[in-house]
């Protein structure tokens, strides 16, 4: 009996101008939890695919208990009871959690569904697992760390004992990631193979067996988690050494710049409010932080903010001038730089050049502009800057279009534009989304460095790890309201993942004191 | 550095070339089965050959040949079609570019027409006065989607078309008004020609063998806005805007572009182009307005949306693709009318819009195939 339940041997998988996999070697034991880690663009996503069936690799061999096997599509994946949660859930949201277990793989009787059958496995399953779920609930209703569960459950069904796991915990508080982390070990003990891809190095540590780095397309190794450290595999999988916490100085927090009383957002998907009544200030040379999980009104207050929403009460005072009637032109010639959630959706014309979007906010500025005919020099000297002090990489320079660039060089694209305006204010809403290690230490930096020059940063993220190392000030958002505020320097992780799970708030948000409340 | 660009704009070029071509073979497919019924009708024995031979001599010839067919008269006529095409396709792409689809174009060239004859029969004014007039027109007309979609948030192609039909009524009923109007004359049941009421009304021509009326300076004019168009949209801040609006309008209304006034501000100009273009058609001569038969809206203005897609929405490629346009309209209306329809020449430039929406498809794989062998060349 081989060692090995699934072998991935040199895979080299080939796209029009790119090698995203260049003889990689990947081999799953019984029972282990094996991380696949890399930056993006790395070839993670290629590899898994291949393994799925959705590509079919150049060259190399995959084998499962030591038989060479074909695997053309998801179906012989799931045949060889191979199974994956992909990054964005494949759910129905209008089906019930049963519905969508089943899916696909539904048993029947003349042709009429064996429900009863399948409600009572999924039921034995969720409580062997612990996978706490709702069975006739609807998705639509369910929280993110639920549908999680159901997908997890959905694998289980088939009985697949190959997990692949992609990204699971970005969308999860630190309580849910340690269940989620005892779930994995609970199947790993029963022989189970887990393959964990993440790049998030303390989640690895906890709780992967072995680890194997690619970088650029290429197999770095695979190496033993007890023999290794973080440092060590930051450095396999980026080629140099980061450094995890950010180095800055003491605060030196100034005037006020920012001024946010009683600021109700109206939501666009139900009838509630999505921000209320919220009321901080940010003032000049601190990054305050906006935490709080996914959907949980940071967004729509953050556009209230920026103009690209209507509030329905409240007052924004920018530098000590009302803003709150001014149009978004306004606002940002009133002293705001906003680097958006969304760069496809907000913060990039994704057809146009990169020079084109270098000069998004500022065309219309005489150094840009001459009796309505855009300088075209003077944008091309003023791209030329920027490329070269936040160093963005594109295959054709200034005219590079921008659709083609890579996500992080869009994204210190928009990084760069939005800091080199110098307002008084940044807002930098989930700045790393999706960046790797390299990108998010350098866009980090840059956070602290216009802190550090006497901006007023407003940072909205989700990556505690971001929110712990980077601010100066942490307020914590939950159904559109402030729960909590912290300094990072006497706060933990657990604490604020209690906040953000809505279990606590603080006295001066209207909580009790020591108040517990359970979260489901 | 514009290598890209010239990449790209000599790919868009070919894969216009392509559907033309493949365009053409259809239409000759076409033509080779009419010759065929058509001579085995008469009953007498006939070869291959023959059925070649008719369908290229009566058919296929002047399709090619356009106005030169019987130069130079039809080649005036050719000039004098082009020049309003132009406008449409310049009114079609322009909002295009600026992410909106003006299918009103027609109903906004109707309404130009009414600008024209009313600035020229009934005041008698200059013809640009009268050109200016029409566009003004087109502009009111084009506005109201504009501002339809910016305000309310109705899609401009549903209100576009109602007020295709609304103008053309509207226009119908004043121009005849129970023949009482001042425009219309009882003789020919058309409205006044222009020449006859307002000399000085009508576009002047060149008077040279090929820019004789009804070939006017209109050509010019139609090219030099073309020029400006593509200066507008490529130079200025104007531009920018309204093609961010375009390309991505979350990303504008991000940067603080007026995303409504753009609509509507777009909208306008594309009125104005359409309104012009009837001007520049109306006022050169070529024909009148039938108030009593017009139940179908100007081809002009939909010839202008294939204008347009032939052309990507470039305005010095809507130049070249309304001259093409109306080569081959011309031609068609010379064939053989016995034999073959002159509808063909619209089977044609059909076909060729149709394989134009597959344009993006032919482009892409182009690029694919071009991208390749540079990898190639470069390894």
């Amino acid at each position: 009996m081989n060692d090995y339940v699934i072998e991935m041997l040199n895979i080299t998988k080939t796209f029009p101008g790119i090698k995203a996999n260049d003889n990689i070697t990947l081999q799953l034991r019984r029972g282990e939890i094996h991380a696949l880690l890399g930056e993006n663009g790395a070839g993670k996503s290629t590899l898994m695919s291949v393994l799925f069936g959705l590509y079919q690799p150049d060259e190399g061999v995959i084998k499962k208990d030591g038989k060479e096997v074909k695997i053309n599509n998801p179906n012989d994946a799931n045949a060889l009871h191979i199974g994956m949660v992909h990054q964005h859930f494949k759910l129905v949201e209008v089906f019930s959690v049963l519905d969508n277990i089943i899916l696909g793989a539904e048993d029947t009787q003349a042709g009429f569904l064996k429900k009863k059958d399948a409600r009572k496995k999924v039921m034995e399953l969720s409580e062997k697992y612990g996978l706490k779920v709702d069975p006739d609930a609807l998705i639509e209703d369910i929280s993110v760390g639920m549908q999680q569960r159901v997908e997890i459950l959905k694998m289980l069904y088939r009985d697949n004992d190959i997990l692949i796991l992609d990204e699971p915990t970005a969308v999860l508080t630190p309580q849910e990631i340690d269940e989620l982390m005892e779930i994995m070990r609970e199947f790993a003990r029963e022989g189970k193979s887990i393959l964990f891809i993440t790049h998030k190095l303390n989640e690895i540590m906890a709780v992967a067996d072995r680890c194997t780095v690619l970088r650029k397309g290429k197999y770095m190794g695979t190496v033993d988690i007890k023999d290794t450290t973080k440092e060590d595999l930051s450095r396999m999988m980026v080629g140099r050494d980061v450094s995890f916490t950010v180095e800055k100085k003491e605060k030196l927090a100034k005037e006020v710049v920012l001024e946010v009383r009683h600021v109700t957002v109206p939501s666009k998907l139900h009838k509630n409010n999505a921000v209320k009544d919220v009321s901080f200030e940010v003032r000049a040379g601190e990054i305050v932080c906006l935490a709080g999980i996914e959907g949980n009104g940071q967004t729509e207050f953050v556009q209230a903010l920026t103009g690209l929403e209507k509030m329905s009460a409240g007052r924004i005072q920018l530098c000590g001038k009302d803003i709150s009637k001014f149009s978004i032109r306004d606002r940002a010639l009133a002293g705001i730089s906003h680097i958006p959630e969304d760069r496809h959706k907000h913060g990039l014309v994704l057809d146009y050049t990169l020079e084109d979007n270098m000069v998004l906010q500022r065309y219309f500025e005489p150094a840009f502009q001459h009796a309505g005919f855009i300088n075209k020099k003077a944008v091309r000297a003023y791209t030329d800057r920027l490329i070269e002090e936040y160093d963005i990489r594109s295959g054709q320079g200034p005219v590079t279009i921008a659709r083609s660039m890579s996500g992080g060089n869009q994204q210190k694209a928009i990084v760069g534009r939005e800091i080199d305006r110098g307002t008084p204010l940044l807002i930098a809403v989930q700045p790393t989304r999706g960046l790797d290690v390299g990108a998010i230490e350098y866009i980090h930096k840059q956070l602290v460095r216009v802190r550090d020059a006497g901006c007023a940063v407003l940072l909205v993220s989700l990556e505690l790890d971001e929110v712990m190392n980077v601010s100066d000030r942490i307020l914590i958002m939950y159904e559109g309201e402030l729960v909590g505020e912290f300094d990072p320097k006497y706060a933990t992780v657990q604490e604020l993942g209690l906040y953000m799970a809505g279990a606590r708030r603080q006295p001066q948000f209207g909580g009790k004191e020591d108040e517990v409340t359970d979260d489901e | 550095m514009n290598n890209s660009k010239t990449a790209a704009a000599l790919k868009t070029m070919l894969a216009a070339l392509i559907c033309i071509l493949a365009g053409l073979v259809i239409g000759f497919i076409v033509l080779l089965v009419l010759a065929y019924t058509g001579i085995a009708a008469k009953g007498e024995p006939f070869t291959m050959l023959d059925v070649i031979k008719t369908a290229y001599n009566d058919g296929f010839k002047q399709l090619l040949m356009g106005g030169f067919y019987l130069k130079p008269r039809a080649v005036r006529n050719e000039i004098a079609l082009a020049a309003p095409l132009i406008m449409t396709g310049l009114s079609v792409g322009f909002a295009f570019k600026t992410g909106l689809f003006n299918i009103g174009a027609a109903g906004q060239y109707t309404v130009g027409a009414l600008g024209a004859l009313i600035f020229a029969l009934i005041f008698k004014l200059p013809w640009y006065v009268c050109l200016l007039g029409a566009a003004l027109f087109g502009a009111v007309w084009g506005a109201i989607p504009g501002f339809f979609k910016a305000y309310l948030n109705i899609n401009e192609v549903i209100t576009a078309i109602m007020f295709n039909w609304i103008g053309l009524y509207a226009v119908n009923t004043l121009t005849y008004m129970g023949g009482n109007s001042p425009m219309y004359n009882l003789k020919t049941t058309k409205t006044w020609p222009i020449a006859a009421k307002s000399e000085w009304s009508v576009i002047p021509d060149l008077g040279t063998t090929y820019f004789k009326k009804p070939a006017t300076i209109a050509i010019f004019l139609a090219v030099a806005i073309a020029l400006v168009l593509y200066v507008v949209l490529n130079k200025t801040t104007f531009g920018y805007e309204l093609k961010a609006c375009g390309l991505s309008k979350t990303s504008a209304k991000y940067a603080g572009i007026n995303e409504k006034r753009n609509i509507i501000l777009s909208m306008t100009i594309s009125g104005a182009l359409a309104g012009f273009g009837a001007g520049l058609y109306y006022l050169s001569g070529v024909a009148e307005w039938q108030p009593l038969v017009s139940t179908v809206l100007p081809s002009m203005g939909f010839d202008g949306i294939s204008v347009a897609l032939l052309a990507s929405s470039n305005p010095i490629g809507i130049i070249l693709s309304a001259l093409f346009i109306s080569h081959i309209s011309t031609g068609g209306g010379m064939m053989n009318a016995n034999l073959f329809p002159p509808e063909i020449a619209d089977v044609i430039s059909g076909v060729i819009i149709y394989l134009c929406a597959f344009l993006m498809l032919f482009r892409n794989a182009l690029g694919r195939i071009f991208t390749r062998k540079n990898k190639g060349g470069t390894k």
